[in-house]
């Protein structure tokens, strides 16, 4: 169905905020993953 | 690549989504409900969680069943684009572009498997990747298409996360795990047949066979009250495995009457008014039996 489709397309400003933001996301979630292993790790490590 | 390809592409470009597009991906009101009855199975399983493991645990469940929502939008994108309730998601609306989508989906199904592992143990990593597993290939890709069972056998996939939480904690499977997948597992039937009652002609226009649309209303609504009574002995079953106390116990005594006297109503109602508050109500239901047995136990 979608195949069918014709895509939106949307100007190159709009595109480049939400590339921005996307970036700024998956960072703030690789921080997060980062830290959450890291804090599991010392609560594994300390017996919890 | 052409000139006109590359003057193209520096102009305008396909949409790639926003984060709330994402976001929205996710399923977030769906994984309410699945965080809801995973934590439902860390609290009542016997034992103790680290609050940081207890969290992550909530995460992984949380994450896992998000994805597992990206993948069945991605592959149902043909069927949401030709039905009302879904026609206005990321992917039909040309908000986010499918390859992305299932990419997105597939990474976030794989890691908290891996991170549940890790940091619970593997029993409850394996029931997870089964739940997201059996979402994807056994729900959405086998069943929901073929037969009007595909709820009833699917509802499987949703009644994991209590399985999953229990498992988090203590590392195994037992009876009291087993009450709570079969407690959603008999839940899910009334809870979807109340939706496809009222949104018939839009699974009849997209092709999927759901029981009103293949056996016709009548015999969806018995099947539907059959399925609110024996739920009756099933909702009570925790009580005698020690998960709930007295409280527990009336709480579901009554919701289950209730739920039966919904079943009832829609049988004996023309209209889709009644179909519309026992799908309200079957949320509620859910939640409160799952809010009765964690206070009880929190308080106790």
């Amino acid at each position: 169905m979608d195949e069918n489709r014709t895509p939106a397309t949307v100007p190159d400003a709009e595109a480049a905020r939400r590339l921005r933001s996307k970036n700024l996301a998956v960072l703030a979630a690789l921080v997060a993953f980062v830290a959450l292993v890291y804090v599991v790790a010392m609560v594994r490590m300390s017996g919890g | 690549m052409t000139d006109t390809a590359l003057d193209t592409g520096a102009r305008a470009h396909t949409p790639s989504g926003s984060v709330r597009d994402f976001i929205e991906l996710l399923k977030p009101r769906v994984m309410s409900l699945v965080v809801f009855s995973g934590v439902a199975g860390m609290v009542v399983a016997p034992g103790e969680l680290h609050p940081v493991l207890a969290l992550t645990a909530i995460l992984c469940i949380a994450v896992a069943s998000g994805a597992a929502g990206a993948v069945n939008m991605w592959y149902d994108r043909d069927i949401d684009a030709v039905m009302a309730r879904t026609a206005a998601r990321p992917i039909p609306e040309g908000r986010v572009d499918p390859d992305e989508a299932l990419a997105f989906g597939v990474v976030l199904s794989i890691a908290p498997v891996m991170l549940m592992g890790l940091a619970l143990n593997w029993t409850a990593a394996a029931i997870l990747a089964l739940a997201s597993a059996f979402y994807i290939f056994v729900y959405t890709i086998w069943l929901k298409r073929r037969t009007p069972q595909n709820i009833v056998i699917g509802g499987a996939a949703g009644a994991f996360p209590p399985v999953i939480g229990w498992a988090a904690v203590t590392g195994d499977v037992s009876v009291g795990s087993l009450l709570l997948f079969a407690l959603i597992f008999f839940w899910t039937p009334p809870h979807f047949w109340a939706l496809a009652l009222y949104r018939k002609i839009d699974y009849a226009r997209a092709g999927v066979p759901m029981l009103p649309v293949v056996a016709g209303e009548r015999a969806t609504k018995v099947q539907m009250l059959v399925y609110t009574l024996l739920l009756l002995p099933i909702a009570v079953g925790p009580y005698f495995v020690g998960i709930g106390g007295p409280v527990y116990l009336a709480g579901s005594i009554v919701l289950g009457l209730l739920f039966v006297l919904c079943a009832v109503r829609v049988l004996r109602d023309e209209t889709q008014k009644s179909a519309k508050q026992m799908f309200t109500f079957s949320l509620l239901y859910l939640f409160l039996l799952f809010a009765l047995m964690i206070g009880e136990r929190l308080a106790g």
